[in-house]
């Protein structure tokens, strides 16, 4: 009987509660104020539950693998302008291409194309940010607004540049929302989130490694670098499909990822991740719950997690500057 | 057996390790000595494959360390830096059971469990065990690293300034527990020490750095003259024979 198998118990447990209180929340969209219409309604709520999911799933998960790689706690791919750059490449696509183009194309290529040039360009964007040691924490928070800015800068100019129907159809891709999504891009979006959560599962020990610190992760015998590019392969991936489907939600990975962290008190991946995922459905379903439900508004969520997600940051941010 | 053959590192203009080459037999203790930046430390990064050379190669027992996939190095060479900040929050347990990542690869067995209880007992942290790091002192920190490498089990250890922050009585009990290791199980250890007399106590072999370059290698007896300590430091030191050991005396 060791004391770390002990430690392990609550954390276990933590996480049994958090799945149940997602559950929880999970059925209770769906099931609250069922009236009228209600096999149509019971349709509609879960193609929206099954976004929620989707996307909660892959932002906890990115900015979890992202502050891993990165070794902080207050980074997140949405923080340093990730998804910023994902809506960047969806302009310049139309930019380059044209509508018709985007419409023709089969919408799988085209979001596979899309992911490709994402994995790219965040890989050398992460290299150029972090590729140099001890770089100050809030020299890259620095960065990542002005990233984040000039990435959202560039998209309008280019939006602005291309003909109204182009922009119309442009349009339509970028606001999405939960309310109204593609359920053949919700469908490979969840493909390939699962996908990623396998692949992460499989790299979950490595990264516990890689967490400590890169000298240690190297004497222990892990690849660092081969770890670190892949995790940034899966977090390009995940940034792309929730940006994909509702667009930017620069603050909720900070919330989740921290929020998970202290709920379990570990530094565990194969516990850390189900446990922000958790979190994460729980806060975007429970909160589109409470807002449709409870106050009977529409579509504000986003606004919210931003706020709270944002003040978050900025309480995160002042902590550590007292460090 | 560590072979390093014409190791040269440069960081911008400036040559930090300047075409080293040195042999380090296998077995017993070697202290490296020499004054800051010196290249000390550089030195044993390149060895241990933490940063890479820019010229020259580095062979243990026979295996390119540059060439070597990790794993298996990491069952034959464990390393312990002087900086070692960690990026998450864990406790001593947990980063002592680290150590056997490269036998176990995460899941723990009952034998890796020993293993740790045991090196956790010797250095005397089982009460801290479950203690979060950052609550420790700075040489209680030391300890539960120095802990961790142990854990790892390999043939080689390779430890900078493994005696910072520690107290004297931490201290001695650091440098038996090298020694035992060496003398008991054919252990080869390569530290680096600022303390000479620690250096003179403790090892067969000191390696004298200086600018870069290795300036002397030897044995203890022969290393710890007035002569070579001068030349390494730029101090006069006495050299007296105190107990058995030569002890140099810099004081004053």
């Amino acid at each position: 009987m060791t004391a770390t198998r002990v430690a392990a118990a609550p954390a276990r447990r933590r996480l049994a509660l958090l799945a149940l209180l997602a559950v929880v929340a999970a059925a209770g969209f769906c099931l609250i104020g069922l009236a009228g219409n209600w096999e149509y309604a019971l349709i509609i709520r879960s193609r929206k539950l099954a976004t929620m999911v989707v996307v909660g799933v892959a932002v906890a998960c990115s900015s979890v693998l992202f502050q891993t790689v990165t070794g902080n706690r207050i980074l997140t791919p949405g923080i340093m302008g990730f998804d910023q750059l994902f809506v960047l490449i969806q302009t310049m696509i139309v930019f380059l291409f044209g509508a018709l183009a985007l419409s023709s194309a089969d919408p799988r290529l085209l979001f596979a194309g899309q992911v490709a040039v994402m994995v790219v360009f965040a890989g050398l964007l992460y290299r150029w940010l972090f590729g140099r040691d001890g770089r100050d924490l809030f020299v890259l928070v620095l960065a990542g607004v002005v990233c984040g800015t000039l990435f959202g800068s560039l998209s309008s100019l280019a939006a602005r540049l291309i003909n109204p129907n182009d922009f119309v159809v442009l349009q339509d891709s970028l606001f999405a929302s939960f309310n109204q999504v593609d359920p053949a891009l919700l469908g490979l979006s969840a493909v390939l989130v699962a996908a990623m959560a396998v692949w992460t599962v499989r790299l979950a020990y490595r990264l516990d490694v890689v967490a400590l610190s890169r000298e240690h992760a190297i004497n222990l015998g892990v690849h660092h670098a081969s770890v670190v590019n892949q995790a940034l392969v899966v977090v390009a991936v995940l940034v792309s499909v929730s940006t994909a489907l509702v667009g930017p939600l620069t603050f909720l990975g900070v919330l989740v990822a921290n929020l998970a962290r202290q709920l379990t008190g570990t530094f565990r991946h194969l516990t850390l991740l189900p446990a922000a995922a958790f979190v994460s459905v729980i806060v975007l379903v429970g909160g589109q719950l409470v807002l449709e439900r409870v106050f009977g508004m529409n579509t504000a969520l986003s606004v919210i997690i931003n706020f709270v997600g944002g003040a978050y940051f900025i309480a995160l941010l002042i902590r550590e500057s007292r460090r | 057996m560590i072979e390093i053959k014409d190791i040269t590192k440069r960081y911008g203009g400036t040559t930090v390790v300047d075409r080293v080459s040195l042999t380090i037999p296998p077995g017993g203790v070697t202290s490296v000595i020499g004054a800051n930046g010196a290249g000390k430390s550089t030195l044993l990064s390149i060895v241990s494959r933490l940063i890479p050379a820019d010229e020259g190669t580095v062979t243990v027992d026979g295996m390119d360390v540059a060439t070597t996939p990790g794993e298996r190095l990491a069952r034959r060479l464990a390393v312990l830096r002087q900086d070692n900040h960690l990026s998450v929050r864990l406790t001593v347990r947990e980063l002592v059971a680290f150590g056997r990542f490269p036998h176990s690869g995460g899941r723990l067995t009952a034998r890796d469990h020993r293993l740790v209880d045991e090196a956790i007992d010797y250095f005397e942290l089982g009460d801290l065990a479950d203690r979060q790091l950052d609550q420790l002192s700075g040489g209680q920190r030391q300890r539960a690293h120095v802990a961790m490498v142990l854990c790892q089990d390999t043939d080689y250890v390779l430890l900078d300034e493994p005696l910072n922050n520690l107290d004297m009585r931490h201290a001695v009990h650091m440098m038996r527990r090298l020694r035992r290791m060496a003398d008991d199980f054919g252990k080869t250890v390569v530290l680096v020490v600022h303390d000479i007399n620690f250096a003179s106590c403790h090892s067969d072999t000191i390696v004298a750095m200086k600018d870069g370059a290795v300036i002397a290698q030897g044995s203890t007896a022969d290393m710890m003259t007035p002569e070579l300590l001068h030349q390494v430091y730029d101090l006069d030191i006495d050299v007296h024979d105190i107990g058995g050991s030569r002890i140099g005396v810099y004081f004053s």
